[in-house]
């Protein structure tokens, strides 16, 4: 009797890494009734490969994922064991937020945070099929022939589709290791006809910790005052350690050097790309030969777990190898590997076939997010896996899409990079892709993102609150400064650096000056004396910046402008006359979904936009005059 | 809103020349020019002096918004269709606040935005906007051909050199990146200011406007191309002889065709040979002919030379049309007798002014003013780097628009080019 397991839901979400627990709970948060199947339990939540989160862009995606009330800000902080906030003594738009991660503490966190959640079941099984409606996918199918029906699917697939797992010569399929490939559903997957490429990325060997000599290594300790990823915490809650750092030297290199024959990726076993930013240890004694030293951080998994993620050598050589170099290094001198490292290969579906809402455009109803569309990394996926299932979630309960601008996240960003420029390696955030980095700061991800999120629907009545008081103590202290007009006069006898300009300025612009600190400015202005240090805080980065965000504007304005402008995803660029064969061709194959994205293609004239957008501007008229 | 402004007429021999400004400072703009504004919609004379210096004197009119073109306020100048006139009206323009140069169909873009045209008259303009565009892709061409294209594409590699290096201590800051990168950038930044200042006092572009077109006559062996040179020239500036292949360099006269600028260019015959110095001048030939703005094709016989063939707007004329031999198929022409020149005198006139369309002195303007953009955001790059590490992201940030400003000249540099460079030059990765 297959129609008793027939189960009804809104949103299925097929996959428990972090693409997959940050759609579910946002899925559910929005209100939709919804299932995450994942093939175990135990599984979700679980970093496969380092142990951190966050950093350079990732820190700032982190936070905007924080602001729209997902999950992984706040598992972070509860499983935090060393915290560090980079680029602490650069300026406070390219800081971000990174700490090393309990791996227990955090799956623990997640785990738990999933269960407490409402409209949220848990589905243990493998799906392997879709199930189709009307053109549209509408369930799934899972092995044992139970089938869940719903409006929207979100597929975060990982490294699982056609993974291939080498270790010097030796390959076997598999997702990461001790896992089982799904080869059914990559099947059904490429009758889909969707564009595809090969990936690949490596691991070290995770090292004995108790065989690690601690004493011939330098220690790195967190910082003092820990920067916490989520807006709502308040502290660490466990007990924070250091990481250790060594380099490889000279006999290291020489190891590696002479077995280069034995490696997947020099022998020639692997044909998918890897990162530039994250080599092997094979590729970077090659192509820097003239480095004399690597460093390697040591970073412990967990508080009781004695195993160490040796940061910087990962590599793809033999197992014999690889134990015989690691123990060249110092400190490692008799260190046992736990688990030796190895190289992944996966498939990658083309981002470019995805609507800015994640939607697969060859399969309405199907929503992909995480390494499946190229990216690499924790943060990348749980930033996509939050707008696949506020999106999903949306569309299943007849509300708009919710829009990210690259002009106002990292998240927009990253899904405009994707889904309009694609990947030729494993993206991976920088704040250097962010062309308004200094208005998206980390610190600012709340003021930025979370009335998004009360619109959508998706936040809290706990954060909400605490986001209405920050804005308007911010808004408050903003105008105390504001308020504060000083001559040049009057700022030199307070003994800092002005030229005699004869222009007033406020305590606000005050702020901005390179020798101005907040206690300067305190003495002008009594009243911004009484705000809390965070408000005060995040004023002066405020003003830091104001000129800068003054000039860029025109520019948010310009990009939102067109990123406004919807083109339907049914449009006949035939019938556009005055197009040339070229751009017509072009434009029915990559479909951008907004005048911004038309822009960027390659080719793309002023003229063209135009006749686009008078063709826009018709049908707009004719439908309202019908 | 950013206040456009463009030469709405195109370039070449004519009586009347027009700049159109849209925008809220468009009639501030021209009371700056001529002091006091006549009523709205309505031609009045007026003399146009800039800091003290006329520059013509010409017809202003004034529209208000929602009653003009784009639906913004705008302001046409009726001046006199003179090269230096809208050279200098533009500049005049250009240096005042919240003013810039159009892009290619901005005024159309700004019109449809505001619901004044629909989409027969957008595709009316399209074939306009894109003989601007096409005149400002071939401008581009030329410069980038040349030695100043060799300093722009220096200048691209050195803006994206600095960028890079910034770029790496900001987003790779905990891995290995050389601490310090402080004395290459600022020696980088020091080179290419020291370039764009020149650049944007002008005098570069002077040597460009005087450059003017170059028209080159191509064809086989001995088909008559230096003697046709000589007539239009009307002197002996090229050596001509019975034998073929005397033409060995490119011979290039300077002349006013047709109220051009013209630089014409006599090239050595195309033909296959075993000659070491002939064969270099054709090489020279070829790429002459091919980065010039238009060729003058010579046939001898009623057929084209080998190893070049005509675009769609080069002209194809029979030569030797004085002897007896010749059969007449379409525009013949003798430099010896002078048959014909007049019409391909007329006709290369016609040719260059369709293909110019305003576009030389929009182009030098633009990159005039893109090189002022980018002095003063490197001076203010300078200062934050000067000010140390904490102020990193902000020099990266004028870096930035720097480079933006610059994008006419050099192409656009995107992120990835950064990050080619970037993981190029070091060992990132943990």
């Amino acid at each position: 009797m297959r129609l008793f397991h027939v189960k009804h839901y809104d949103v299925v979400v097929i996959g428990g890494g972090h693409a997959g627990t940050e759609a579910a709970a946002a899925s559910a948060r929005m209100g939709a009734k919804t299932a995450l199947v994942t093939l175990s339990q135990a599984g979700i939540g679980v970093m496969s490969c380092n142990p951190a989160i966050g950093g350079l862009g990732k820190g700032h995606l982190v936070r905007e994922i924080d602001a729209l009330d997902g999950v992984m800000a706040q598992a972070a902080d509860r499983a935090g064991i060393q915290f560090r906030l980079l680029n602490r003594k650069k300026g406070p738009a390219v800081q971000g937020p990174r700490a090393q991660i309990d791996r227990k503490l955090y799956r623990q966190a997640i785990q738990a945070a999933l269960s407490a959640q409402q409209n949220l079941d848990i589905v243990v099984g493998e799906a392997i099929d879709f199930l189709r409606i009307n053109g549209r996918v509408a369930g799934v199918t899972l092995e044992g022939g139970a089938e869940i029906r719903c409006h929207a699917v979100v597929l975060t697939a990982g490294t699982f589709l056609n993974g291939l797992i080498h270790i010097g010569d030796s390959r076997k399929p598999g997702g990461r290791t001790g896992d089982a490939p799904s080869l059914r559903l990559a099947a059904r997957l490429a009758e889909l006809d969707l564009g595809r490429g090969r990936l690949k990325t490596g691991t070290p060997p995770r090292l004995n910790g108790t065989t690690i000599d601690w004493a011939r290594v330098e220690m790195q300790p967190g910082d003092s005052d820990p920067t916490l990823f989520s807006f709502l915490s308040a502290g660490t809650l466990v007990r924070q350690v250091s990481c250790g750092i060594t380099h490889t030297n000279p006999l290291t290199h020489e190891i590696v050097r002479n077995n280069l024959n034995k490696s997947a990726m020099y022998g020639g076993h692997i044909e998918g790309v890897g990162p530039r930013y994250c080599p092997s240890i094979e590729d970077k004694i090659v192509r820097f030969s003239e480095k004399s030293e690597h460093q390697v951080f040591l970073e412990p998994e967990g508080l009781d777990d004695t195993t160490v993620y040796p940061n910087g050598i990962s590599t793809s050589l033999p197992a014999e190898v690889q134990i015989a170099y690691v123990r060249t290094i110092r400190g490692l001198e008799n260190v046992g590997i736990l688990q030796p490292g190895y190289a992944i290969e996966y498939d990658f579906f083309d981002p470019r076939g995805l609507s800015p809402a994640m939607e697969v455009r060859a399969a309405p109803g199907l929503y992909f997010a995480g390494q499946i569309n190229g990216t690499t990394g924790y943060e990348e996926a749980a930033a996509q896996g939050l707008a696949a299932g506020l999106n999903a979630a949306a569309a299943a309960l007849g509300k708009e899409p919710v829009h990210f601008s690259r002009t106002s996240s990292y998240i927009g960003v990253m899904l405009d990079d994707l889904t309009s420029r694609g990947v030729t390696e494993p993206y991976r955030m920088f704040t250097s892709r962010a062309e308004f980095r200094l208005s998206m700061r980390a610190d600012n991800a709340d003021q930025r993102l979370t009335p998004l999120g009360i619109a959508a629907g998706c936040v809290g009545e706990r954060r909400r609150v605490a986001f209405d008081q920050k804005a308007s103590a911010l808004a408050s202290a903003r105008e105390a400064l504001d308020s504060v007009m000083l001559t040049p006069h009057q700022i030199m006898a307070a003994g800092l650096k002005q030229s005699q300009d004869g222009v007033r300025r406020s305590a606000f612009q005050l702020l901005a000056f390179p020798d101005v600190d907040i206690a300067a400015v305190e003495a002008f202005c009594p009243a911004f004396a009484a705000f809390g240090g965070d408000i005060k805080d995040q004023t002066a980065k405020d003003a830091l910046y104001a000129q800068y965000l003054g000039r860029q504007s025109a520019d948010v304005a310009a990009l939102q402008r067109d990123e406004g402008i919807r083109i339907p995803a049914d449009i006949d660029y035939c019938a556009i006359a005055g197009l040339s064969t070229e751009l017509r061709q072009k434009l029915s194959r990559h479909r951008p979904a907004d005048i911004a994205k038309a822009g960027k293609i390659e080719g793309m004239t002023p003229t063209a936009v135009s006749l686009v957008l008078a063709f826009l501007r018709r049908a707009d008229r004719r439908s309202a005059a019908k | 809103m950013v206040t456009i402004f463009a030469p709405a007429t195109a370039r070449g021999k004519a009586g009347i020349a027009v700049v159109r400004l849209s925008g809220p400072e468009s009639h501030g703009a021209v009371a700056a020019l001529c002091c006091r504004l006549p009523p709205m919609r309505q031609a009045s004379v007026r003399r146009l002096v800039w800091q003290g210096i006329p520059i013509d004197e010409g017809i202003v009119l004034l529209f208000e918004a929602g009653h003009s073109f784009t639906g913004e306020a705008m302001a046409e100048l009726h001046l006199h269709g003179s090269t230096a006139v809208i050279s200098a009206t533009l500049q005049a323009l250009s240096l005042q606040p919240g003013l810039r140069m159009a892009e290619p169909g901005e005024f159309t873009r700004r019109a449809l935005e505001n619901g004044r045209l629909d989409l027969t008259q957008v595709e009316g303009l399209a074939a306009l906007i894109d003989a601007e565009t096409e005149a400002q892709r071939k401008q581009a061409l030329r410069v980038l051909s040349g030695a100043v294209g060799k300093r722009a594409n220096g200048w691209r590699a050195q803006l994206i050199r600095a960028a890079a290096l910034l770029e790496a201590t900001i987003d790779f800051a905990d891995e290995d990146v050389p601490v310090d990168v402080t004395p290459e950038v600022l020696q980088i930044i020091d080179a290419l200011l020291h370039d764009l200042r020149l650049e944007a006092d002008g005098a570069v572009m002077a040597e460009r406007i005087r450059d003017g077109f170059e028209v080159a006559i191509v064809g086989a062996p001995n088909a008559g191309k230096s003697t046709l040179l000589n007539a239009l020239a009307g002197r002996e500036a090229a050596i001509t002889s019975a034998i073929a292949g005397t033409t060995r360099d490119v011979i290039e006269v300077r002349m006013d065709l047709a109220g051009l600028p013209v630089t014409l260019l006599d090239t050595a015959g195309l033909r296959q040979t075993q000659d070491e110095v002939e064969s270099l001048g054709v090489l020279r030939a070829v790429a002459r002919a091919n980065s010039a703005d238009l060729r003058v094709f010579l046939l001898e016989n009623g057929v084209l030379p080998a190893g070049l063939s005509p675009c769609d707007d080069d002209i194809i004329v029979s030569g030797k049309a004085d002897l007896p031999a010749f059969g007449q198929h379409g525009m013949a022409v003798s430099g010896l007798t002078g048959q014909g020149l007049d019409a391909l005198t007329q006709e290369i006139g016609l040719r260059l002014e369709k293909r110019a369309s305003g576009a030389a002195t929009l182009t030098h303007q633009r990159h005039r003013a893109g090189a002022m953009a980018a002095v003063s955001a490197l001076e203010a790059a300078l200062f934050e780097i000067r000010l140390g590490s904490s102020r990193v992201e902000l020099a990266a940030e004028n870096l930035r628009l720097a480079t933006r400003s610059l994008d006419a000249l050099v192409g656009r540099v995107d992120v990835e080019n950064l990050l080619d460079e970037i993981f190029s030059s070091f060992c990132i990765g943990k």
